[in-house]
């Protein structure tokens, strides 16, 4: 038990650290550009993949159910509304968590375990605003990005199944669905992503971090951050949508 | 007891050590880790251009000394003075400045994977001079390379060096910064002995070169007897002996004849 609450004190001062080095200079630019590149380019086809997928299985699966009450002409904006309210942000942020939040978690571990932490810090580099912040920021940023594009890829996926049966055209297909689309749902699309972003790149770079045990250490802070980032995700999920549905 | 090792690992002591004034003063350091105390009431004082070996077995507290002396860590009880300023009143940016002065080669060499050796010399240089330009950072790349005798190696990554390379390329990557402190974690550890002579001659060519003081920490007789002016044995947390390195091994001291035949016998 005690060792459950130290390490809260240890997430709650490592996220403290986070929020007070990232608005202090100097600022590393350049690594969290890098980063960019890293978490956003080299996951894009990975995104739109899915993105795809998911849009077409998901109308397909949806249209015999549609079909029985002869509704197929709400595919489009069902679609949009699935999509962009749930799937694309929820989907992006686990695919990101396996794919950057393991990465993160596996290289600040190797880097801790192999001493190059310690010589950062020797070479008079905070390695904390380096590794970290740069890391954090990039997927806070950059999960939102995705997200909107697998949403828009998801539609796509969509519009090409509702195309094949209906013959819909690409415009008329996306005036549907954004009919029943607000602002509220991008804003929150935005908003829940961001949180995801953050919480990826938080246990990512915490569990790396405090890796200790040599190699065994790394794989340990690998697998942690995928499984804390999953679990605070689904738990973020149902928090911020019970609260949003408060304001539809 | 004989301190017969080879001729050629004798030092020759520089000129220009200077024992009035002290790079390093530790004074009654003390470290635990959980029960286990490490370190219990070290004094040290290392003279401005004087190479400093602190030998002991593994487990009795070496790196723990050299990371205190770096600001890695902090002792639980005792005061730290480098280059006059004492560690435990600076803050964080004070403390960055002083390590700009303080060069630390890892045992593991600790290079960034993930970087050529071009990228990892750069790294510490443009971090600590932001307004040097693109001819100078590669000048002063290709100058350390030269000093540590691997100009070849620049576009090289870390994987693609053999051991000893990773070790002179570590210390390069101190050196960019003209650093006049040396600390060396167990510098020939896992070397082959004719690799371990040549990093030997290279700690005592940076000395020399960029005139620098060093504490130096091994296991290693040959290491601590042809780098160091001063030998000093640690043992369960404790200094047990110093001197020069016949001084020290003079002795009838169990532990520091253990020491010397069991590294003597090793080594042959």
């Amino acid at each position: 038990m005690k060792v459950f609450f130290l390490r809260i004190y240890d997430i709650y001062q490592f996220s403290l650290r986070f929020w007070k080095e990232a608005f202090l200079p100097p600022y590393e630019y350049k690594e969290v550009f890098n980063q960019f590149f890293e978490v956003g380019i080299k996951s894009l086809s990975i995104i739109s993949l899915t993105g795809f997928i998911t849009g077409l299985v998901f109308t397909k699966q949806s249209r015999s159910s549609l079909a029985e009450f002869g509704a197929t002409s709400w595919l489009p904006s069902l679609m949009a509304i699935a999509v962009l309210r749930a799937l694309a942000p929820l989907v992006t942020a686990l695919i990101i968590a396996g794919k950057v939040g393991s990465n993160i978690g596996a290289e600040i571990g190797s880097m801790r375990v192999s001493e190059q932490i310690e010589a950062m810090e020797v070479s008079s580099t905070n390695p904390f605003k380096f590794l970290v912040v740069s890391r954090v920021l990039a997927t806070t940023c950059i999960v939102p990005v995705l997200a909107i594009y697998m949403g828009f890829i998801g539609l796509l996926g969509a519009f090409v199944n509702v195309y094949n049966n209906e013959q819909t055209s690409f415009v008329s297909f996306f005036q549907q669905a954004f009919m029943k689309i607000t602002f509220l749902d991008l804003f929150t699309l935005v908003l829940k992503s961001a949180i995801y972003g953050y919480t990826i790149g938080m246990a990512g770079c915490f569990n790396g971090w405090y890796a200790d045990q040599g190699t065994v250490g790394v794989g340990r802070a690998a697998n942690m951050a995928v499984v804390v980032s999953m679990f605070l995700i689904f738990i973020e999920e149902m928090l911020i949508v019970t609260l949003i549905n408060n304001y539809r | 007891m004989s301190t017969g090792t080879s001729k050629k690992y004798q030092k020759h002591s520089p000129a220009a050590i200077d024992c009035n004034h002290s790079v390093i003063s530790l004074r009654n350091i003390r470290k635990s880790f959980g029960s286990l105390e490490v370190l219990k009431g070290i004094d040290l004082d290392v003279c401005k251009g004087e190479n400093v070996v602190v030998l002991g077995r593994s487990g009795s507290g070496k790196s723990v000394l050299i990371k205190i002396i770096a600001g890695l860590l902090r002792p639980d009880e005792g005061t730290v003075r480098v280059l006059d300023k004492e560690i435990d009143q600076l803050d964080a940016r004070e403390l960055q400045e002083l390590r700009s002065k303080i060069g630390f080669s890892f045992q593991g060499s600790a290079l960034y994977d993930g970087m050529t050796v071009r990228a990892n010399l750069e790294f510490p240089l443009v971090r600590n001079q932001r307004d040097l330009s693109r001819q100078e950072v590669d000048k002063a790349i290709a100058q350390v390379l030269e000093d540590v005798g691997l100009p070849r190696t620049i576009d090289q990554m870390p994987a693609e060096l053999s051991g000893g390379q990773k070790k002179r390329i570590g210390i390069a990557r101190t050196l960019i910064l003209h650093p006049e402190i040396m600390l060396y974690d167990e510098p020939t550890a896992g070397l082959d002995p004719v690799t371990s002579v040549e990093i030997n001659d290279l700690i005592n060519d940076v000395q020399q070169r960029y005139n620098t003081s060093a504490v130096i920490i091994t296991h290693d007789l040959a290491c601590a007897k042809s780098t160091g002016e001063r030998v000093i044995m640690l043992s369960e947390g404790k200094f047990l002996r110093q001197g020069s390195f016949e001084e020290v091994f003079h002795t009838e001291d169990p532990t520091i004849k253990d020491f010397y035949n069991y590294n003597f016998i090793s080594d042959s």
